[in-house]
């Protein structure tokens, strides 16, 4: 388990790849789905204010 | 009905931003499964299962995020300019929603192939960058995105960005093959990145190696369609929240 993840010396350089890889397809997949809950909370406010005039 | 009336019937919905909308609800939760079980198995694959390289050590490992976002950074941005393009001449909505929604995807592969290239050339050819032809190509084509988003978001109405980004991406074309071929020393080109290896010849690379990094370029691709997926509803719903089929949708769903 040690041998795995010491990656033969080269710990820093590996694993800071995956680190940078799973943080982009985080953000990848964070952004859109917040974007999604903002416009939704929105559109239904521009909504209910438009059924009260 | 023959297979070539449904498929023309399926490219006729999905042009239809309502269709578009409810067709990828559908097929999303699919999608996300997919790249979720194939990147899971790449990754183990390439980390755990797959041999040490002989030369290089375990940092090759590096590989199975390094390829597939590079072999992505190219493929959506051939996708980009072909949807913007079809915006562009047949003004498709749909086409134009699909380009801006994979640009910033596109963006951030490219940036993950420049950084993971880096994290490896520095222990493997003593240096973090080099102004050679691989990499000098990859860092404009992620100049091309940047310019594309930052024009599609400098200019206030909708169908003038569409047209200004979209020749933007058609001119940006040219790169692509640059990338591509610019570890071609046939060609002419010097570089220390190494050349492409064909990875169904097991004379060059071994199965154990080549089958996780396969996986993770088909566990990437679907995760492109499925970001991509996410995006494009965003964008569709609004541009179209004054129609009634989105305010319909607003009163039934609750998430």
């Amino acid at each position: 388990m040690t041998e795995f993840f010491a990656m033969g010396g080269k710990a820093v350089y590996v694993w800071t790849a995956y680190a940078l890889g799973a943080g982009i397809i985080a953000w990848n997949i964070t952004v859109p789905l917040r974007r999604r809950r903002r416009i939704l909370h929105r559109l239904r406010r521009l909504q209910a204010r438009e059924r009260q005039r | 009905m023959t297979v070539l009336q449904t498929l023309r019937n399926f490219y006729h919905r999905c042009a239809s931003p309502r269709h578009f909308y409810h067709i990828a609800g559908r097929a999303l939760p699919w999608l996300a499964v997919c790249a979720a079980l194939l990147i899971a198995a790449g990754v183990f694959g390439g980390l755990v299962l797959a041999p040490t390289h002989y030369d290089q050590g375990e940092v090759y490992r590096i590989i199975y995020l390094h390829v597939p976002a590079a072999s992505l950074s190219l493929m959506i941005y051939a996708f980009m300019a072909t949807a913007a393009g079809i915006g562009l001449i047949w003004k498709i909505k749909m086409a134009d929603i699909m380009a801006a929604s994979a640009a910033p995807i596109g963006a951030s592969m490219t940036l993950l192939a420049l950084a993971t290239g880096s994290l490896w050339g520095k222990p493997t050819w003593g240096t973090w960058w080099l102004w050679d032809a691989r990499m000098t190509s990859e860092l404009v084509l992620l100049f091309l995105y940047l310019g594309f988003i930052a024009l599609q978001r400098a200019i206030e109405d909708r169908r003038t960005a569409s047209h200004a980004s979209a020749i933007l991406a058609l001119a940006g074309v040219v790169n692509v093959p640059i990338v591509k071929f610019s570890v071609d020393p046939e060609l002419g080109f010097r570089t220390l990145h190494q050349g492409s290896t064909a990875m169904f010849d097991s004379q060059q690379m071994a199965p154990s190696m080549a089958v996780p990094l396969l996986l993770n370029i088909a566990g990437f691709v679907f995760f492109f369609l499925t970001v991509l997926l996410l995006r494009a509803r965003n964008e569709v719903l609004e541009r179209e929240r004054r129609a009634s089929w989105v305010r319909k949708l607003l009163e039934q769903t609750d998430d």
